[in-house]
């Protein structure tokens, strides 16, 4: 038992608390109850960790304090009376109201977690009321970041949290992994939730553990799902991102852009299976979104260096992803490859076509700067610069763009990459 | 056990490939009724039934007077057609037989889960 800051106490919290929600709704398959309780265990936490020290088993601890809690609350309320007469005429159910076994078996809980996926993601909630929910429930991030990561207001994301609960409770949507009838049409939203708490994971080293959660529920799926080529694609997308976590910052924990990374240490073994698995995806006549960008990914780790990187391939595959997915950041990624083929120019004047969209989002000023930069246009390189820092949201982008403007300032001369003509 | 309101929502005019031939009709019915017996023998049949069109409704209003107005309450493209109540055990199983119904009849069908139910409880 040591002393324990509030860092540790929030990282503790993430990670318990997809398992803790996951837990509580199949013990009492209601998800309301199941956040509050696991909300009162949180608090009780912060009250006695801090004094006590953490417990051997951060996670069950949370899981046994919420479970109690949600019997005691369950137990005092009406509709909970007749709770807990069902319970008591199913013997299975009562086994479950005991307080939690800290050694619970990680298979069952790992299921719970995918089914309260399912459950998020069911077809009669509005897809942006599933991605909020799952984040919410499996990756514990406040309304508040939420709203950020979706540029809404709080109060707008606390009442879609809500509607998305109620629509849980009062349509009677089930905790449960979908028939395998019906699992093709409810894979989509899935993916898309897995990846975002991935990427929720990707910016903020506090919530490494969600990017862990993530590549574990799209090992879950593909058990669940061996052939669906999109599995495949998001399991290769996420492992690939993963393999090069170690060079994307140096040893202060700054930043590093791709073409500056040391690529021995990219990890080797999660490239291979990650690749493996980009095969297996792409062997399917019309690959997803997820199999075209995971492609992508494969290409960069198969580069020895950035400039033997095949960009005409990584151009065509950004086409084909345009096609299918024709969002604006997917334009802006094509743009930046492009440069590596048709030159900084070409790039920047696609980038400029998509200012209306993209105006408010930092890599978009980013990749512009660069651009600038490529075309020996410091002052217009260092404007660019300033609008990205102004808009970065994580502190370590924003250091890495200081440094790229401040090194511009100290050359001025026209860079070595500058292009042919 | 919960219930589920089941609307079929049919499309006003002519509808290309609905049941014109007495032929076409028959069969349409008896996959509808087909489908009502299924219901019933799993034991999810409420109550449910055909309605007359649109044409043929009454609405009242109750204010300071009675107020009685033909026509369909709303305007519009589509109306009800039919309808089924129905137990179940969850949304999906309401799905299920949602997606059964807009087999048989050819419309889609609204599913929404009763907030409160009435004296026709099982």
């Amino acid at each position: 038992m040591s002393s324990v800051g509030a860092d540790e106490l929030t990282a503790a919290f993430r990670r318990a608390h997809g398992r803790a929600v996951a837990t509580l709704v199949r013990v009492f398959g209601d998800v309301a109850l199941a956040e509050d309780a696991v909300q009162d265990a949180f608090v009780r936490a912060m009250e006695t960790w801090p004094r006590d020290g953490v417990p051997a088993n951060p996670a069950g601890w949370i899981v046994a304090t919420a479970r109690n809690r949600a019997v005691d609350v369950v137990r005092r309320e009406t509709r909970g009376r007749q709770l807990t007469e069902e319970q008591a005429r199913d013997p299975l159910r009562q086994d479950r109201v005991e307080p939690v076994d800290e050694g619970e078996a990680e298979g069952v809980v790992d299921d719970d977690r995918l089914r309260l996926v399912f459950t998020c993601c069911h077809p009669s909630l509005r897809p942006e009321h599933q991605v909020a929910l799952t984040l919410r429930l499996i990756a514990g991030l406040t309304p508040g970041e939420i709203a950020r990561a979706f540029l809404v207001s709080e109060a707008t994301m606390a009442k879609r949290l809500t509607r998305a609960r109620t629509t849980i409770r009062a349509a009677r949507i089930p905790y449960r992994v979908p028939t395998e009838a019906e699992l093709p049409g409810r894979l989509q939203a899935a993916l898309t939730v897995i990846y975002l708490i991935y990427n929720a994971g990707a910016d903020d080293p506090a919530r490494a553990g969600l990017r862990a959660e993530a590549v574990r529920l799209a090992r879950e799926l593909r058990a669940l799902m061996p052939d669906e080529p999109e599995v495949d694609g998001l399991l290769a997308l996420v492992l690939l991102n993963d393999a090069r976590l170690r060079g994307r910052s140096d040893a202060d924990g700054e930043v590093v852009l791709l073409a500056d990374q040391d690529r021995t240490r990219w990890d080797p073994t999660l490239i291979r299976e990650g690749q493996r698995r980009v095969l297996a995806a792409l062997r399917h006549p019309h690959p997803g979104s997820f199999a075209l960008q995971a492609a992508i990914q494969a290409v960069h780790c198969a580069a020895p260096s950035h400039g033997e990187t095949d960009w005409a391939t990584i151009v065509r595959l950004y086409d084909r992803l345009l096609s299918r997915t024709p969002t604006p950041v997917v334009a802006m990624n094509r743009a930046i490859a492009l440069a590596e083929t048709a030159g900084p120019q070409a790039a920047l004047a696609t980038l400029q076509a998509l200012t209306p969209d993209l105006d408010g989002y930092h890599l978009f000023h980013a990749a512009q700067a660069g651009m600038l930069e490529r075309l020996g246009e410091d002052e217009a390189a260092s404007l660019a610069y300033d609008r990205a820092i102004a808009l970065a949201p994580a502190a370590a982008d924003n250091a890495l763009l200081r440094r790229r403007r401040a090194a511009l300032r100290r050359e001025p001369s026209a860079p070595a990459d500058a292009p042919p003509g | 056990m919960n219930q589920y309101l089941l609307s079929v929502h049919e499309v006003d005019g002519v509808v290309e490939g609905a049941p014109t031939t007495p032929e076409e009709m028959q069969a349409f019915m008896s996959e509808v009724v087909a489908l009502e017996e299924q219901m019933d023998a799993a034991g999810a049949l409420v109550f449910g039934g055909a309605l007359h069109g649109p044409d043929t409704a009454t609405v009242v209003r109750s204010g300071l007077d009675r107020v009685t107005t033909d026509g369909p309450f709303v305007e519009g493209k589509e109306h009800v057609a039919g309808f089924y109540v129905i137990n179940a055990a969850d949304l999906d199983e309401a799905l299920d037989w949602a997606a059964r119904t807009s087999a048989a009849t050819g419309h889609p069908v609204e599913v929404r889960p009763f907030r409160a139910t009435g004296r026709l409880q099982g």
